[in-house]
Parts: structure tokens; sequence; C-alpha cells
């Protein structure tokens, strides 16, 4: 039995915005019956060129339901500029999470919202996902989708990539080719991000999102663990735990390997610091 | 609010009296059966008397052709791996494409192995390809795996056929019987069967025990070596207070096995009618006319199993699903996907299984609030 949050089994027993705006300015279809899941999404802007009403039509299971209807929910009010920005995380997030497995249902709100906001300025084209090499030909996933989602998400595993996309899922024939693709955006997310550009709280997520995704799973193999303490502008403080904590090359790992990471993918300038006890 | 369990085919509640029957074995003849001084030793008459009895269950000639182990999965491997093993000149396994992971999964593993594998298809309504079958025997096939009855639809497979056919090809056959024993009779002594499997929890004895029987003079090599507990061909400590539970569960399955036949079979009747009747778009899943007298597996088209259950389970109804997203795997189950059932139909198979417990009243319920269901879900839903 999926473990799903109360706000999940809310929103699907309960889901919000169900329907079909008659004469849409944006309308968006993604998904198959083959899937499992398919979303239509139409939304209808007000005079102030604000999203003023959002439905959607969803076939699928409970998390594709209430995928759904969060986003209608965190769209409303919303322009077309802020709507562009939502990303599946978000909608995962106004959940309260989704089981990993379930990822690629936001995926597919988030999917849909762009379709439709594409529909509204005119580029009544194929839906986005269709664009470009297609890797995962049982589930119709093109390289750029997957390039996308693993950049959003920070997705680091063939596993991953499946939860969200589905890409991999089924005769497993682009396995290679999604590695090759998820080694490729690493390398992209590698460059530093300027660290002027990013608020202590956006720092705060992207060096604790690396820690969780990166240094943990490291450190971990050796017995050890790392707790994040403070983010004072480019001074991280971070605490040594487990077999790291009386580690007597502890400090080497730090500058070495954490650092190094930090660096890489959060801000050029940050300095790692051991939390004094 | 109550619970209206119609997931039989899943796992079945302990009988009562199954349980009565084990706790002395858990409180105070706690001995080993292979002791030498009489408060261990007491136990192994315990340990015999279940033996009879599910031998007796089966139509088994004698005691000795059960082996008792963990559960039907490991009945099926000990099984498949010991006529691999048997006969080591042969390299293949004829199998179907709808078995149980216990057996799609092991026979995966061994085709790393350099095992062929060659699985039969079914038709439409799951009946196997017999035709198919016959031909993929050859004299590299160490064994057919085929099972009883279909897990997901109930359907029945012609056993005695197929053993027959199995006899002439001179290829052993493995049954996996785990939905079969308890609900449909089954007689080893009539049909040449050389290995069968069957599970505790599926028939009211508890999870954790199941059987193999091997059909005396077959070849048998342990799965799980070890001392001397079952004449040598399972190691480990026999699991004594389960097996017991087994071997009364067994018994009374015996005794009621007509009234599965007639009492459970009108139940299921009686949902399956009114939700055809009540419930547009709805379609049996399996051979109406051979099958389990407490299955029947129902797809909705245009709707998602998985939301189906949860919505049923607001109403304390349990059921399952053949969808993609109830088993954590992209593809509808490989069952409704053997037969052919389009993605439309797959994704909202929902199977009910039911037992002598559930109630007219409770048929009632269900009928009552799936209807409801269904609509709602296909208001939701953007396919027409």
């Amino acid at each position: 039995m999926w473990n799903y949050s109360e706000k999940v089994v809310d929103h699907f027993l309960h889901p919000r915005n169900v329907g079909e705006i008659p004469d849409p300015d944006g309308i968006g279809e993604v998904g198959s019956l083959a899937c499992g899941d398919m979303l239509r999404l139409t939304f209808k802007l007000g005079p102030d060129g604000k999203i003023a009403d959002a439905r959607f039509k969803t076939f699928g299971c409970a998390s594709a339901i209430a995928s759904s209807s969060a986003l209608t929910e965190i769209i409303k009010g919303m322009t077309l500029e802020e709507a562009a920005a939502v990303t599946n995380r978000d909608i995962a997030k106004y959940l309260g999470g989704l089981p990993e497995e379930k990822m690629h249902c936001s995926v597919m709100g988030r999917e849909a919202l762009e379709a439709a906001i594409a529909w509204s300025r005119g580029e009544r084209t194929e839906p986005y996902r269709l664009e470009g090499e297609v890797v995962c030909k049982c589930y119709g996933v093109t390289q750029k989708e997957i390039e996308r989602v693993c950049a959003e998400n920070n997705l680091t595993t063939l596993e991953e990539v499946t939860h969200y996309t589905k890409a991999g899922g089924g005769c497993g024939l682009c396995h290679d080719r999604i590695r090759e693709i998820i080694s490729g955006s690493a390398q992209k997310e590698q460059k530093p991000a300027g660290g002027d550009e990013l608020t202590n709280v956006q720092r705060i997520h992207m060096i604790e999102d690396l820690l969780e995704k990166r240094i943990r799973p490291a450190l971990r193999q050796d017995g050890g663990d790392i707790e994040l303490v403070e983010v004072d502008r480019n001074v991280v403080t971070v605490k040594l735990k487990g077999a790291c904590a009386t580690c007597p090359s502890s400090s080497i790992t730090m500058r070495q390997f954490i650092e190094k990471e930090l660096t890489k993918s959060v801000a050029g300038d940050i300095r790692v610091e051991e939390a004094r006890h | 609010m109550k619970t209206v369990y119609v997931d039989n085919n899943a796992t079945t509640a302990v009988d009562p009296a199954v349980v009565e029957a084990m706790l002395p074995f858990l409180k105070d003849l706690w001995g080993n059966p292979s002791s030498m001084h009489t408060f261990g030793g007491q136990v192994a008459s315990h340990v015999e008397l279940a033996r009879e009895r599910v031998a007796s269950l089966l139509g088994a000639g004698t005691k000795e052709e059960i082996i008792f182990t963990s559960c039907g999965t490991e009945s099926d491997n000990a099984a498949i791996r010991s006529a691999l093993a048997a006969n080591p000149a042969r390299r293949k396994i004829v199998t179907t494409a709808v078995e149980h992971p216990a057996v799609l999964n092991l026979a995966k593993e061994l085709s790393n192995h350099g095992v062929e594998v060659q699985l039969t298809g079914v038709d439409g309504k799951g009946r196997l390809d017999m035709d198919a079958f016959r031909k993929a025997l050859d004299q590299n096939t160490a064994v057919a795996s085929v099972m009883w009855a279909n897990n997901e639809t109930g359907v029945i497979f012609p056993i005695e056929e197929i053993a027959s056919i199995c006899e002439k090809a001179n290829v052993p056959l493995h049954v996996d019987a785990v939905q079969a024993a308890g609900k449909i009779p089954i007689d080893l002594q009539s049909i040449p069967i050389t290995y069968l499997a069957i599970s505790g929890h599926k028939l009211g004895a508890p999870k954790g025990v199941g059987a193999l029987y091997v059909r005396r003079g077959a070849g048998f090599t342990p799965l799980i070596m070890g001392g001397h507990q079952e004449a040598g061909r399972r190691g480990g400590t026999e699991n004594v207070a389960s097996i017991v539970g087994l071997g009364l569960a067994c018994e009374l399955a015996a005794g009621r096995i007509e009234s599965e036949r007639t009492d459970v079979a009108a139940l299921r009747d009686r949902l399956e009618s009114r939700i055809l009747d009540t419930i547009p778009r709805s379609f049996v899943n399996g051979d109406p006319d051979n099958r389990l007298p407490n299955t029947t597996n129902i797809s909705f088209e245009s709707v998602e199993g998985e939301a189906i259950l949860l919505m049923l389970n607001e109403f304390g109804i349990c059921a399952s699903s053949g969808s993609a997203c109830t088993s954590g795997s992209l593809d509808p189950s490989h069952v409704m996907m053997a037969m052919g059932v389009p993605f439309t139909r797959a994704h909202g198979s929902i199977r009910f299984s039911l037992s002598r417990s559930n109630t007219a009243e409770e048929i009632d319920y269900i009928l009552d609030k799936l209807p409801p269901i269904i609509n709602r879900l296909r208001e939701l839903s953007p396919v027409r």
C-alpha cells in the first residue's frame, strides 16, 4: 500500500477544480491510456492577464488525480510568466510529498501546464515531450524531457529517472542511453551557479539537497554521516557524525570532498567549517 | 467502519479453529520434534498428523510425498530446481505467460544461467494454448510448470489433460496449486502430476507455511540444505505450530469444498452479474466457464484501478487490482497483458475474491458503493 500524505488523500477524495473550461485560453493534454495516466488541463485568463480559472480532467491513480488538483490550485491567480516557472517539485511539495515511484504524476502536471501555456501563447505545436530524440519508446519520453527533469530534481540514477518520467520503465532497451543523459546533465550542473545571484534560502536549499543526494551516500559507505549546522553567506558549518566524527582525517575529508562538491554545484566561494562542540 | 474482505486470493483469515489448534504448540508443546526425549519427540506425531491431512486434501498416495516448506514460493522453487537437477542433460523449462512471479521470476533467473524458457500463451479468455504447449515439450524439457488456477482471474487450466500430455512426452509436470487447493477438488492419485505446490495462508492457515508434493520416485534435491528434517529434503527445524495449523486447515477445507462450488460461487455470481448490469462498460476478464468459484476479475473501462481500490477502501471494502499503479511497476499486470486485454481495460481491472465468510449483505454493500465510485472516476476522466 502506498504511503500517501494526508494532503494527497484529501486532493484525491475531494479534488478541486474538476472539469473543462469551454473556450479556454490554454489547453494542455499529456499522457495516454497505455501509460496508465492522462491529464487534460484547461485555463482561462482574467482581464489582468492572470489565470482566473483552471480545471482538470485526469485518468490515473490517486496521486495523478491529487497532482492535477494541486496544480490547478497552485496556478490560479498566477501570471503566465509565474505559471511557467512552476516545477514538478512545487506540485509534490504542495501535496506534502509523493512516494518516489509516483513522482512522475507531478511531472505530468508540469508537462500539461507547459503545454497549456505554449498553447495560450499561440505555439500550438505538439506537446513538449515529443520534441527531439525519443529516448524511451515504450513511454514516449524525449532526451529534452529527461534532461529537464534531471536538472529540476537533481536526479542521479536510472531508477530515479524512471520514477520521475517513466522513461526506462518498459522494455529496458534505453537504459544505457538514459545513463548517458544522466552523466551529461550532471556535467552541466557542475558549473558554479554564480553565488551572488542566490538568496541565502536558495543557498541552504541547494546545500541541503547536495548533502542528501551526493555527500551523505558517500559518507555513509564509510559508516559516517553529516549534519548541516549553519549557512552564513559563503561559510557553511557542518557537523560530522558516526565514523567520520572520530576519524583523524575528517578535516581532509571536509576540504577535499565536501567543499569541492559545494563549490562546484552551489557557489564558487563556499568555505566549509566543522562545528566546534 | 466495517471491513468487507473480498481479497481472499491475496490471503485468507486464519480459521479460528486453526488458531486454537496451533496455540498449544506455542505455549506448552514447544519442544523440538527431532528430540530424543518425550517432551520434544511427542510433537513429531502432530507434525505427521498434519502431513496426513495435507496428503488427504490433495489425494496423495502416501503422506511421505508431502514436504513442509515456508510458503508456496519456496515449494515452486524447490520443485523446478529439483526437476532440473534430476535431469541435468535437459536444459529447458516450459511454462505459461500467466504464472505467478514465484515461477516466472525463477524461470527468468534460470534463463540467465543457460536454461531455455518457453512461455506458452493464453487466449483472450485466459485459456492456455494447448497446441503450443504440446509442441513446446521436447526431449530437452526438464520440467513443465503450469498453475492449476490463476490468482488474478481464477481461470482454471485443464490440468488433467496437461498432465497426460506431459506424461506422454515424458516430461515431469510441476503444478502451482496455491490458488486451487481448498477451492476445487484435487486428486493426485488419478492425475500424473510430479510436483505440486500449496500455500497455507490461502486456505485458512497462517502465513509462513506451505507444502510441496513430490511424487514417490521423482527426483528431489533440497532447496535448503541442513539437518535431517523432512526426511532430509528440507533442512531447518519444523515450524510446528504452523504445520499443525496447515494440517487442520486442509482438513477443514476438504470438508467445505462443496460449499465453495455452491454457496461461494452463488455470492460471486450475484456480485458479478449485478456489476455487469448496473455499471456500463464493465467486462469480465477470464473464462467464465472455467473459473475458481470465488473469483471474479472485472475491468471498468477508462478508469484506473488504484483509484477504484482506494475509494473502495474508504468504505472498508478490500479488493485488489491488476493496474500498473498498484504494483509499483509501470505496466499493467502480466496476466492482463498476456490475455491481450486492451490498455483501456487492463489499467482498470479489479479482482474480487470471496470466501465462505462473505455474506449476501456484504455483496449488496459492495453493489451499493461501487457504481457511484466508477461514475465519479469517469467524470474525472478526460477519456470518453
